[in-house]
């Protein structure tokens, strides 16, 4: 038994924001009061904290298997701990590709025995993500994957999304796109603009996204499935999403933490600032606030995407696309949200728990009897992010030495205490 | 003036007095070039390593050239024969080439930001031969020492420049150093090569699509190689781009009387200019060449020299 006691809950599914005490048995929320009596349970104080339902990041990479040297099950999922996170979707870009039901069981069973936050894996959509036959879907739901993406690019071709949405809705998994036309651009690194043209660096305009949102939302129109849009990052993609909503499509969308606080204008030569989708202009950052705030983005997702120094601390050029994020993704969400008056403490809360919890068709909720899931954090604590200190193997993160003003505190995992700040 | 930087790694953040400086130093070793006996013994002992990750001929003679004749030894590293082509890292090798302990390293990379990445990782200075799309500082100075040889002036002119823009970092380079000159800059070329972004780059630069109007009344013309060997867009007719860009004499007669003809080189005679143009006394192709022996001179003696008004070479390490 753990009794989180003096704490404020901030349920967004609830429209509860007050203080409460809650009783977690076994592996899930038995109590919630204002102030409960548990003879023998070990207590946690939660004073000045924010006791919020579990975090659920959608979008991750944890690399295992196949590039264990940046990133294990194991050292991700500390990691994700450290942020805040109670249950990471990991994309299926694997080596090999999880596109059938063993490499979801390896995954799951490594989880088991190595994680200490829930592991969610997202299947592959066709073979080997590689375009061309569907993947073994209904195995690998049948295993546990929550969602099937070709995450790294979008899916190859009009006809065989077309396929994928009609065969994930069939089983009721939502189809998780990263959008991007790259037949628009060669060789490109970051957002085309100013910046790219006075650094000389190849860039891929704006359009790039909304072309292929575009496309993903007919097909979800035609179809009648799912569609979550992965790491949004321009104004004309987003404001094809929000159209979409209003005509009441399932569509949902995320934008991760480096998309709503930088720009293009932070690019240096310095591959800590290369990932895909690139950094977008201002305007279009403000878009991705402003979606933050009005209800049209469901989910902050992370992106974690580990990297070893040798495979990217090379030529801009020639560095793989990715940025660590989840130690530092609620900081900069309380940066970026609260703190600067754009949105409520629960709006932040919904986008990191209730908001993820429903594209994928579950529910977020502090309640007897739901999975006892927390994320304990502070809105005012100060503190800077050291990547040395990180319990992920990789380091490839432009946020280094960044100070913040709040951030996770504890994270609790099925009834158990998964990490705890020092 | 005092010369304060340990590396030259483009144009753009050099200041007008600094490249005043530099082309002040510059002057003093273009004597030299005409003189019978052209070597001097300035950096005897010294060593400069070379590096061209990209195939260059004409700069790496330049910046070969201009350490001989200053009494230093040269290492060669080109790309083709280098260890690049094992798998061995970038930042693995230059720290191989330090260990041999050179005063300077020049490096020609085709990625942007190349000479930046090394620079963060050396002691010793790094001088930029090119990189990528992004700048070739030299070649900014030596058009400026070849244009102010001619006019006797860089201050407010006008200055145009033709051809692929885009994918030019001679382009990016002799911008950047005009505009601290108050030049007013057109640039012209075929609108996929010529971002619009290019005119927020700095003040006082125009886009414009018409040749014609874009030489009317210029000071300089600098005409770009049509580099489609670095293109990797869709190629535009060969024929399309002489009909509307190649410069022809009757087109370089709408610039004033005494303006000056550049090219970075090589040049396709025929292709973007007109052979009666690449040979017309108001070319100034071949002192571009011979000055950039000279700029290529002082930057070495400058940075490799641990001249006065200089960091000395190696003192932020070992």
């Amino acid at each position: 038994m753990l009794l989180i006691h003096n704490g404020r809950v901030v349920d967004p599914a609830r429209n509860f924001d007050g203080p409460a005490d809650i009783l977690l048995e076994g592996d899930t929320i038995s109590r919630l009061g204002p102030t409960l009596d548990a003879p023998g349970a070990e207590r946690f104080d939660a004073s000045g904290l924010i006791v919020a339902p579990g975090f659920i990041d959608l979008h991750c990479h944890l690399r295992e298997p196949g590039n264990e040297p940046a990133e294990t099950i194991e050292s991700g999922t500390r990691a994700a701990a450290r942020g805040g996170f109670t249950a990471v979707c990991c994309m299926p870009n694997t080596n090999p590709v999880n596109d059938n039901a063993s490499v979801t069981r390896f995954i799951l069973d490594r989880a088991a025995a190595t994680a200490c936050v829930r592991v969610w894996p997202i299947g592959a959509a066709s073979k080997g993500s590689q375009g061309e036959g569907l993947a073994e879907i209904a195995g690998m739901k049948e295993a546990g994957i929550v969602a099937v993406t070709d995450d790294g690019k979008p899916v190859a071709t009009a006809k065989l999304l077309r396929h994928v949405m009609e065969y994930a809705r069939s089983l009721d998994l939502p189809v998780i796109e990263h959008s991007e036309d790259a037949s628009l651009f060669s060789g490109a690194v970051m957002r085309e603009g100013p910046t790219s043209v006075r650094l000389g660096l190849r860039g891929m305009p704006a359009a790039t996204e909304a072309i292929c949102v575009a496309r993903d939302v007919q097909i979800c129109a035609l179809t009648g499935a799912r569609l979550h849009v992965a790491h949004m990052s321009a104004k004309d993609s987003l404001d094809l999403v929000r159209d979409a909503k209003r005509r009441g499509l399932p569509v949902t969308c995320e934008v991760t933490p480096h998309h709503f606080t930088l720009t293009d204008e932070d690019v240096t030569y310095d591959s800590r600032y290369k990932m895909n989708p690139p950094l977008a202009s201002r305007a279009d950052r403000d878009a991705l606030l402003a979606g933050l705030t009005d209800g049209t983005v469901d989910a902050i997702a992370t992106d974690h995407a580990p990297h070893t120094q040798a495979t990217k601390e090379v030529e801009f050029d020639r560095a793989p696309f990715g940025v660590t994020g989840f130690e530092t993704a609620l900081s900069l969400a309380l940066e970026a949200l609260l703190h600067s008056g754009r949105a409520p403490l629960a709006r932040v809360v919904e986008l990191f728990a209730s908001g993820p919890a429903r594209v994928l068709g579950r529910k977020r909720v502090i309640a007897p009897g739901e999975p006892a899931d927390l994320t304990l954090f502070s809105t005012d604590h100060g503190w800077t992010f050291r990547a040395a200190d990180s319990t992920s193997k990789s380091r490839n993160t432009p946020f280094d030495g960044r100070s913040f003003r709040g951030g996770p505190m504890a994270t609790v995992v099925a009834g158990r205490i998964a990490w705890r700040r020092e | 003036m005092t010369f304060t930087f340990r590396h030259l790694l483009g144009t753009e953040s050099l200041s007008r007095d600094e490249i005043s400086f530099l082309l002040e130093q510059s002057r003093a070793f273009q004597g030299i070039q005409k003189q019978p006996l052209k070597k001097l013994a300035t950096l005897r002992g010294k060593s400069v390593v070379l590096a061209f990750f990209e195939t260059s001929t004409r700069t790496r003679i330049s910046f070969g050239t201009a350490a001989a004749r200053l009494g230093a030894d040269t290492m060669n590293l080109q790309a083709e024969s280098s260890s690049t082509q094992k798998g061995e890292s970038l930042a693995d090798t230059v720290r191989t080439l330090e260990a041999m302990k050179p005063d300077a390293i020049v490096i020609r990379h085709a990625a942007s930001g190349a000479p930046h990445f090394i620079a963060e990782r050396l002691a010793i200075p790094v001088i930029n031969a090119g990189d990528g799309l992004h700048e070739h500082p030299t070649q900014g100075l030596l058009d400026a020492l070849t244009i102010s040889d001619r006019l006797g002036r860089l201050d407010g002119l006008d200055f145009t420049i033709v051809g692929d823009i885009r994918h030019s970092r001679v382009a990016r380079s002799n911008i950047h150093v005009l505009s601290k000159f108050g030049c007013r800059i057109t640039l012209c070329g075929p609108a996929m090569w010529l971002p619009q972004e290019m005119a927020c780059m700095v003040p006082n630069i125009r886009i414009e699509p018409r040749l014609e109007e874009a030489v009317r009344g210029a000071n300089v013309v600098m005409v770009l190689r049509v580099q489609t060997e670095r293109l990797k867009e869709p190629a535009l007719p060969a024929d399309e781009y002489i009909r509307l860009y190649q410069m022809t004499p009757a087109r370089l007669a709408l610039a004033r009387p005494d303006a000056i003809l550049m090219h970075p080189g090589p040049m396709i005679r025929g292709l973007e200019i007109d052979p009666a143009v690449a040979d017309s006394p108001q070319s100034a192709v071949l002192e571009q060449v011979t000055n950039g022996v000279a700029v290529r001179m002082a930057i070495l003696y400058l940075l490799a020299g641990g001249a006065p008004g200089t960091v000395p070479a190696g003192s932020a390490a070992d």
